[in-house]
């Protein structure tokens, strides 16, 4: 701001502190989506308070839906979509399981709905903090999945979020995913860019076959047997390989607009390791510590955080992996297998018959919000030096921070 | 009727086009044909009021055969017909 009051030209970003929720409603404040139909739920509360605030103060035009639970809220969710707005919600955990069955039928109708999603863990027994258990459930729905570092990527990939989900080449919806409290509830820097600059690149939502387009009828979730249901999944399918090419697109687009270095993977210090983790989320922050302190003794140890999780980048993780000695995939969620964590068996399935495959193991950690630290991560790394030199692998899937 | 491909169809499943669902013939689902018997037919047309689709066809009071596109087989109007003048005889389906 200049003494005026007016902006100038350049259209500035501003820093302020906030939290993970109130950097994520801020989004929703300069996203301005015609419909927010949306039902409060620990850690994700503070999304829907601060975002009602702003419809109350009349800061944003939004239609906003206070439902009577999560189940009504993507319902709405998904009459809002199909009958042409821009429409967005935003839960937590057991609200997420409590959407399931309208989960689905939002991404299969091709629905454009972005969701913030703030990781927690789901009962029982019942716990209010971080783990990826909701998320992780819901990842064969259909909906694309980011995963947030800290409260200024859970901002951004908001934004991103609506433009990948509107692209024509996509229309899917997208849960934009922060770590429970972790992210959500500390307070950070936050950059905040020019509101006309994120109207501008989101652009004017163009419906693409709205329900209240009279003049040119349409019918939203017909019954579809044996007939036609396997050809629209195969249609879903391909979307999904397709946005693997579309997305690099827009986030082209985003990074030029705002100055940034978004991917669909992370890497850090990953280029010459021959020891590294792949993470989600904010432990990626914890691991880059642990390395800082590992190269400082001179172990080439690096990161990859996928920063998508759908659609799977595995091309993009083949490339960053191949070559490297030893590896170990850290899941926030165990998936009941018996064999590991979903994060840790997607990524070993997409280096199998890679050539130079590294060993790949697990490490399940920090399951309903337990911590996790630097010296765990360090005692991961340790256990790859041992790897690296032996090749051999003593146990496939280790829980990190649980009491033996 | 051709089905279409996956790469032809709307997405998500949508219907792009109002009233078309007189164009789904529903008659494609049956296994069992029923075939009247003309001359043992005795028109009380039980059949027609029985019949849970719609596919007997009366005209003049009169019964005037199936309406084989919508017809599913399911033998009702055979089960019920009192003079027993209606066979269910098995379909053989185009490949």
């Amino acid at each position: 701001m200049y003494k005026d009051g007016k902006r100038r030209k350049g259209k500035m970003s501003k820093y302020i502190a906030i939290a993970g929720d109130q950097a994520a409603a801020e989004a929703m404040r300069q996203i301005e989506p015609d419909v927010v139909a949306a039902y409060p739920i620990t850690p994700q509360t503070e999304i829907v308070m601060t975002f009602s605030q702003f419809v109350a103060d009349g800061k944003v035009k939004t239609e906003m839906i206070p439902v009577e639970s999560e189940h009504s809220a993507m319902s709405a969710c998904v009459g809002s979509a199909a009958a042409g707005v821009r429409t967005m919600t935003a839960t937590s955990a057991n609200g997420l399981a409590f959407m399931w069955e309208i989960v689905y039928i939002a991404a299969s109708t091709r629905l454009p709905i972005v969701m913030p999603v703030v990781n927690r863990a789901l009962s029982a027994p019942i716990n209010i903090h971080c783990d990826h258990s909701d998320t992780m459930g819901a990842r064969d729905s259909g909906w694309l999945q980011i995963y947030s570092e800290n409260a200024q990527e859970a901002y951004e990939n908001i934004i991103l979020a609506v433009k990948i989900a509107e692209n024509e080449n996509i229309l899917l919806p997208i849960m934009v995913c922060q770590d429970g409290f972790i992210t959500s509830h500390a307070v950070e820097k936050v950059e905040i860019f020019d509101d006309k600059k994120v109207k501008d690149f989101i652009g004017e939502y163009k419906p693409r076959q709205p329900l209240l387009d009279v003049d040119n009828p349409v019918t939203y979730g017909p019954l579809d047997l044996q007939d036609y249901y396997f050809e629209h999944k195969r249609q879903q399918s391909e979307t999904i390989k397709n946005s693997l090419k579309v997305i690099p697109e827009v986030i082209a687009e985003f990074n030029k607009t705002f100055n940034r270095k978004c991917d669909l993977v992370e890497e850090y210090k990953l280029n010459d390791a021959e020891i590294a983790i792949v993470v989600l989320s904010s432990t990626a922050g914890t691991v880059k510590v642990a390395v800082d302190k590992l190269r400082e003794r001179g172990i080439k140890a690096g990161l990859l955080m996928p920063r998508f999780f759908r659609p799977f980048p595995a091309a993009r993780i083949v490339r960053s992996l191949r070559g490297k000695k030893a590896v170990c995939v850290l899941d926030r969620a165990e998936s009941f297998s018996g064999h590991g964590g979903p994060l840790f068996n997607e990524t070993r399935s997409a280096m199998y018959n890679q050539e130079d495959a590294p060993i790949i193991k697990n490490g399940i950690y920090g399951l309903g919000g337990r911590d996790i630290f630097v010296e765990d991560i360090e005692r991961v790394f340790v256990d790859l030096i041992n790897i690296a030199k032996t090749g051999k692998v003593k146990s496939l899937v280790d829980y990190i921070g649980v009491r033996q | 009727m051709r089905k279409k491909t996956w790469k032809e169809i709307p997405i998500g499943g949508l219907i792009d086009k109002a009233g078309s669902a007189k164009e789904y013939k529903t008659g494609e689902w049956r296994t069992f044909k029923p075939i009247r018997d003309e001359k043992k037919c005795i028109n009380c047309l039980i059949c027609w009021v029985y019949c849970p689709d719609s596919s007997i066809l009366a005209k003049d009071g009169k019964m005037a055969g199936f309406d084989y596109e919508h017809c599913k087989g399911c033998g009702i109007c055979a089960s019920v017909c009192p003079v027993k003048c209606i066979k269910m005889v098995k379909e053989e389906k185009e490949k």
